[in-house]
């Protein structure tokens, strides 16, 4: 188990003070002038070492995105921008919200550090709306900051300026894709760009942009401050560093942990979460990763590991490292389902396939819940997510058909005894009746 | 009764106002149309009258369309009256896992407002969204700003009964534990050594 000496986030229980005084406690803010001091290059060079990969659900490599940006010998007069997504909305994540209320002052100080790495004056901090309370921590902690001197015009008297502005959301899932969220910024609806241009070449106002997620940005000063090889001597190869792993559903201690990357999953849940509810054997399945990675059933859980290239081995994905746990007592069929109707709810409407499509497979798996189908359905659904599954701007479309696909891979004979048992009873499974679908 | 066929920001949302525009670049102050327009809602008994919307425009430069559209692709901003305790009550999967139905049977009760309604004294409106992001907190409930979790049936009519009597229950975990911890105490964090 990680020691308390190797944790990232300290006070991931707000056990302590969460402002400025117990922040500098915990080492937040400690010469953060000599991180900056190592010089943009040195600084993308050890986040690169570190192998860190974004903690937003991609998983891309953080350092190689900052390289993205334009160096100082190239740099045209656009003011470049971090943008830190603090967006959380993927259905079982809930990992953001901690370090924003409870540790904002480790990521204000992820904000200067890795801003002055992509030689950025300037972040903004887009936070979903309905964290009302988080936001007031954080615009607390900004004010805090700025009064101490660790931001400002002359940011811990590096001579750097660095701006940090909150920017509220008002209620969107799919302005957690990084171009909607920049169009959000923009004061328009969330609609995600065409890429490329990416980000980096033309992003915030037309201008060189990154955007990271909250825990990204959070770990920065950290890996600078323990040295790339301290980093990325946790978990291995390819799968580095510490992550904090959100454990919600049918557990009996649900609860939020940072963990070394690559921990078996059924460690996890049994060390932290207090095991699954009735004991491993009454487990049924677990989503790894949010909501968009499919489904896993417990034989594969059995061993599996908690890491990106673990979890793709088996068709699934890390995503945020929100492990959602369902025991045997657990409608799969409804579970899923309702993550349909949560990605028909927050399509943008851009992309038809994605607009239609979302809605389609929700009725679809409707009538796979009450079993009022036909088999060639349940192949009519695989098909029709094939047809979605990347013929859209973005990646909601994905997200919202890999849930189902998981399902058929795995519960099919599920799906077909419901439909089976209609046909031959006819009574013991009612239709569900749902809001009508506009 | 208030008159929502005029409206403009009160004296300390001015202010408000002038600060929010401030934090976007020269000629970017469109930028502050979604914090302007829920500090107009916040103003507006919880909703977003056309005249709300047209005066956000107004001070934006906007083109009063682009404003609608935005007030009306974000989940968030309410388009007609709601009542004074908006009660959203979260219905994806990890809520649902520990029992998000039974909030709602709940909600219905109390209310007496089934899911979009608002109650006939105007106290409550009701509606189910998707997830609120507490996930390891669930079941949970929004109601107005605060996050109400670790629900169950009885400790959330005891929230509702308590708002119907005009006092104010305290947000947060109704079972009393700080944050995310496990309910049972701390696995890590606690000693020095984890």
């Amino acid at each position: 188990m990680l020691t308390v000496k190797d944790r990232i986030f300290k006070n991931l229980y707000g056990q302590d003070d969460w402002n400025l005084k117990g922040a500098l406690k915990r080492g937040v803010w400690d010469d953060t002038a000599s991180l900056l001091s190592l010089g943009r290059d040195k600084l993308i060079n050890e986040i690169k070492e570190s192998g860190l990969r974004g903690r937003g659900g991609a998983g891309f490599p953080t350092g190689m995105k900052w390289s993205f940006m334009p160096k100082d010998d190239n740099r045209d007069d656009r003011p470049h921008y971090l943008v830190v997504n603090a967006d959380e909305s993927e259905p079982g994540t809930c990992k953001d919200r901690e370090i924003l209320r409870y540790d904002p002052h480790l990521l204000i100080e992820g904000c200067l550090v890795s801003g002055f790495a992509m030689g950025a004056n300037a972040a903004y901090i887009y936070i979903r709306g309905e964290f009302y309370s988080e936001a007031s921590h954080l615009r607390t902690a900004i004010e805090e900051a700025y009064e101490y001197g660790y931001i400002g015009d002359n940011a811990c008297g590096s001579g750097w300026k660095f701006d940090v502005y909150l920017h509220r959301g008002a209620g969107a899932y799919i302005c957690g894709e990084e171009t909607a969220l920049l169009e959000s910024l923009e004061g328009k609806k969330g609609q995600p760009r065409l890429k490329p241009p990416f980000p980096a070449a033309c992003g915030l106002y037309g201008c060189p942009t990154t955007v990271n997620n909250v825990e990204t940005i959070a770990v920065a000063p950290t890996i600078i401050r323990r040295g790339a090889s301290w980093f990325n001597g946790f978990g291995r190869e390819n799968n580095t560093g510490t992550k904090i792993f959100s454990i919600s559903g049918h557990v009996n201690n649900p609860c939020n942990v940072e963990e070394v990357m690559g921990i078996p999953l059924r460690e996890l849940i049994d060390k932290h979460a207090g095991g699954v509810r009735g004991g491993w054997a009454n487990l049924l399945a677990v989503i790894p990763g949010g909501s968009s990675p499919p489904c896993l059933p417990k034989s594969i859980c059995d061993d599996v590991l908690m890491d990106f290239d673990s979890l793709k081995e088996q068709n699934s994905g890390l995503g945020t490292a929100a492990v959602i746990v369902m025991d045997k007592s657990t409608d799969i069929v409804e579970a899923i389902s309702r993550l349909s109707h949560f990605y028909r709810h927050e399509s943008c409407g851009q992309c038809t396939p994605c607009r239609e499509g979302m809605g389609w497979v929700y009725r679809v798996m409707q009538r796979l819940v009450s079993g009022e189908a036909e088999i060639n359905e349940i192949d009519m659904l695989w098909e029709l997510t094939k047809q979605i599954e990347g013929h859209t701007i973005c990646a909601l479309a994905d997200g919202g058909v890999w849930p189902v696909q998981g399902l058929i891979r795995h519960f099919r004979p599920e799906l077909e005894r419901r439909i089976v048992d209609r046909k031959t009873s006819n009574t013991n499974l009612t239709s569900k009746s749902e809001a009508a679908v506009l | 009764m208030k008159d929502f066929d005029q409206f403009e920001f009160t004296e300390s949302g001015k202010e408000k106002v002038k600060e929010i525009i401030s934090f976007y670049p020269e000629g970017r102050q469109q930028s502050a149309v979604i914090p302007l327009l829920d500090l107009a809602q916040n103003e507006s008994e919880g909703w977003l009258p056309m005249a709300a919307i047209e005066h956000v425009a107004d001070l934006l430069g906007m083109a009063q369309i682009r404003v609608l559209e935005v007030a009306s692709f974000y989940s968030m901003f309410n388009l007609k009256p709601v009542g004074k305790y908006f009660v959203q009550l979260c219905r994806t999967t990890p809520c649902w896992l520990r029992g998000s139905e039974s909030l709602k049977e709940t909600a219905e009760d109390i209310t007496g407002c089934k899911p979009g309604e608002t109650s006939s004294d105007g106290l409550f409106t009701l509606i189910e969204v998707e997830c609120l992001g507490a996930c390891c907190n669930a079941p949970m409930v929004q109601i107005n700003n605060d996050y109400y979790e670790d629900l169950t049936q009885e400790s959330f009519r005891e929230v509702l009964e308590l708002l119907k009597r005009g006092e104010k229950p305290s947000p947060g975990s109704v079972v009393g534990r700080k944050g995310s911890e496990p309910v049972n105490g701390r696995s890590v964090l606690s000693t020095d050594k984890g």
